[in-house]
């Protein structure tokens, strides 16, 4: 394994750009290929494409704020919510605007709600931003819950959906043991969204997943993500090395609302309509787990973090009872014995290879 | 609003108070040594609550017991809760934090390690149906294991009498024992790490670690102590909640621990006398706040009232005393 993500992290750029688009259209192809092992048995395999997606679209925004950053967010969720609603509000309840709109001003509101979080709780120190993210979560969800304008519990309905363009329509296969067959009474109408067939849904979430990982990328490269490094190495040299910390975390906490308001109004679309159940604290865990376990600080290790948290429930739904007791059996050993993560960013990777290397010498003195 | 439901609100909410003050302990001398948020901890209160109810059960309370059986059931109970929080606690720290910190691992991977075994725990005990009837003692235990998932209720067999009135409000017993008997583990507890020897190794190491192991101090044994500790003081806690609240449940820990953290952290973690005042200050906030705006945001109001003063006081209402400035 870590043979394998070495000689990734040295292949030539060609190779590695070859691989990821390779990669890429793998993702876009799932819903139709429908691969038996991988696809799901006890519930709609698109559905759970979708749900992984946003899943991963959220890990990518956390990681932001969480692995470059190293602040810690219980509270993620609150974003979420606030994406969410925002498109529920002004697309049903108390207005019509277009989906498109709709987005752009999901993606201002979640913005801004993380810079009104930021801004006064930034100062506090590290550890005591947990619980105050966590509050915060609490609060969105208690105000969804309890508040009249946002119709309570009864949740939202009507939701709008982006508009659709029929240009084709796509079969997708159907699996008889290893042998795959065209099944041209089940097809999915390119870019379509409606509420049975989630494969629209995915592939626009995937695609925004992608523009989101340039992003990641170009940012983590510049100045901003190496002021983020140096912050989350150790405030004190930072600041004094001139990084103005207190700006940069409100960067991250703002970019980090952003990919996850984002998410949030993608779900409360595909899903038409939103009530104040699924936001709570425990969805802001499921997230947190998703970047630790993925390997914090490294985008892949994100994706593959919500793949396991968001995708290994549903794929073994029948022990659907279990659920929980087995993420926190994985949890518990995933932690323990691989405390980097999955895929530990390559730099980690480097020190720890290093580290070993001195180790086995000075091992070798003792005992030569 | 009358006097008497303003009296009703403050005893009710010192009660509450009391109880995650005592619940907040854990969580404060496990971040005073350690630096981390034991998220394991609601879930050593649930166990502890748990073990009080079926000790009862077992033993076959029932109201309407003479008054120093009663009291006899009801220690044995604690007893029993402390004994079974403490070994949860202790069981944690072995299977989701002693290994990691073997390996300087980073501390938000502690963190998931400790939620990993949060789950794991209160699905074991949402469970207990299938797991007895794995090995066969679901007739046996039926009573015990019976609608896991649901709520058990608490047998007390103390009677819950008026022992006075103020202003036409009835002062009850149950809740004058809770709060008294709260205070007097957290004073207990405050004299333990403040006089003995063991306690001086506590603050040592919350103080300085490495310094603290120059001195002989054994850091994992000094660790070990303040989950066990925790563990105690939550089993109490999960006692007297019961004698308030009245029921249990596999998931009752979460938010409670919740509560109970924020309230470690209003009052500065790391600090126990922080933790006695945090607790009250939120116990009565949300009581207040309930009568203000409606039972419905109470939760807000607690929230709320965390971020305010942390806006205004950096390190909580008392400061972080147990621990050292930040390095």
């Amino acid at each position: 394994m870590r043979r394998f993500l070495d000689a990734v992290g040295d292949a030539p750029r060609g190779v590695r750009i070859a691989g990821l688009v390779a990669l890429a259209l793998l993702a876009y192809a799932l819903p139709l290929l429908n691969p038996p092992i991988i696809t799901t048995p006890e519930s709609d395999f698109r559905a759970v494409l979708f749900t992984v997606a946003s899943y991963a679209l959220v890990a990518l925004g956390l990681n932001i704020v969480l692995g470059y950053a190293g602040l810690l967010d219980l509270g993620y969720v609150g974003f979420y919510a606030v994406g969410a609603y925002t498109v529920a509000v002004f697309g049903s309840l108390h207005g019509n605007l277009p989906f498109p709109l709709l987005m752009v001003l999901a993606v201002c509101i979640t913005t801004a709600s993380g810079l009104l979080l930021g801004a006064p709780t930034l100062r506090v120190r590290g550890d005591y931003l947990a619980i105050v993210t966590l509050g915060f979560g609490e609060i969105i969800r208690l105000v969804a819950l309890n508040s009249e304008w946002l119709n309570g519990a009864r949740g939202i309905t009507g939701i709008p959906r982006p508009p659709s363009v029929e240009l084709f329509e796509i079969p997708r296969l159907t699996w008889e043991g290893w042998v795959a067959y065209v099944d041209l009474g089940d097809k999915s109408v390119f870019m379509k969204f409606a509420l049975l067939d989630a494969t629209p849904y995915y592939w626009l979430t995937l695609t925004v997943i992608i523009f989101v990982l340039f992003a990641d990328v170009l940012l983590q490269r510049s100045r901003v993500g190496r002021a983020w490094e140096a912050t989350r190495e150790d405030e004190e040299a930072a600041e004094l090395n001139g990084v103005p910390t207190f700006r940069f975390k409100l960067l991250a906490f703002a970019m980090g609302a952003f990919v996850g308001g984002m998410s949030g109004a993608l779900f409360a679309s595909r899903q038409g309509s939103i009530n104040p159940e699924p936001f709570v604290i425990q969805i802001s865990i499921l997230f947190l787990a998703a970047v630790v376990i993925g390997g914090q600080g490294n985008r892949w290790g994100a994706i593959v973090g919500a793949i396991v948290v968001a995708y290994l429930p549903e794929r073994f739904r029948e022990a659907s009872e279990f659920r929980v007791l087995i993420f926190g059996l994985a949890l518990l050993v995933l932690s323990n014995f691989r405390p980097q993560g999955l895929l530990p960013p390559r730099r980690r990777r480097r020190v720890n290879r290093e580290t070993d290397r001195k180790q086995q010498m000075e091992g070798g003195v003792v005992h030569g | 609003m009358s006097l008497a439901t303003f009296l009703d609100l403050t005893l009710s909410g010192l009660v509450v108070g009391a109880i995650y003050a005592l619940f907040a302990l854990g969580y404060t001398l496990v971040y005073g040594v350690l630096r981390l948020i034991n998220f394991a901890h609601s879930e050593v209160f649930m166990w502890g609550s748990f073990a009080a109810v079926w000790l009862m059960m077992a033993m076959g309370a029932r109201s309407g017991m003479s008054i120093p059986a009663a009291i006899g059931f009801l220690l044995l109970a604690l007893i029993a809760a402390m004994a079974v929080s403490g070994a949860i606690a202790l069981v944690v720290e072995k299977v989701a934090y002693s290994r990691l910190r073997h390996k300087n691992a980073p501390p938000l991977v502690a963190l998931i390690s400790a939620i990993g075994a949060s789950f794991v725990l209160a699905e074991i005990m949402g469970l207990r149906d299938k797991i007895a009837g794995w090995v066969g003692l679901d007739g046996v235990l039926a009573p015990y294991v019976a609608r896991a998932r649901d709520t058990t209720s608490f047998p007390n067999p103390l009677p819950n009498v008026t022992l006075f009135e103020v202003a036409d409000f009835p002062v009850r017993s149950n809740q004058l024992i809770v709060l008294f008997a709260a205070l007097i583990m957290m004073v207990a507890l405050d004299q333990f790490v403040r006089r003995s020897r063991l306690g001086r190794g506590v603050r040592a190491v919350s103080q300085d670690p490495e310094a603290a192991a120059l001195m002989g101090i054994n850091r994992d044994r000094v660790i070990q102590l303040t989950f066990l500790l925790g563990g105690l003081m939550a089993g109490a806690a999960a006692l007297l909640y019961l004698m308030h609240i009245g029921v249990t449940r596999f998931n009752v820990g979460f938010i409670l621990g919740i509560k109970a953290f924020t309230a470690a952290v209003l009052g500065g973690i790391g600090n126990i006398r922080g933790a006695l005042l945090g607790g009250l200050t939120l116990g009565l906030a949300e009581n207040y706040g309930s009568l203000i705006f409606g039972t419905e945001w109470k939760d807000v109001v607690a929230f709320c009232l965390l971020i305010v003063v942390l806006l205004f006081r950096p390190t909580g209402l008392l400061g972080e005393s147990l621990g050292k400035a930040r390095a």
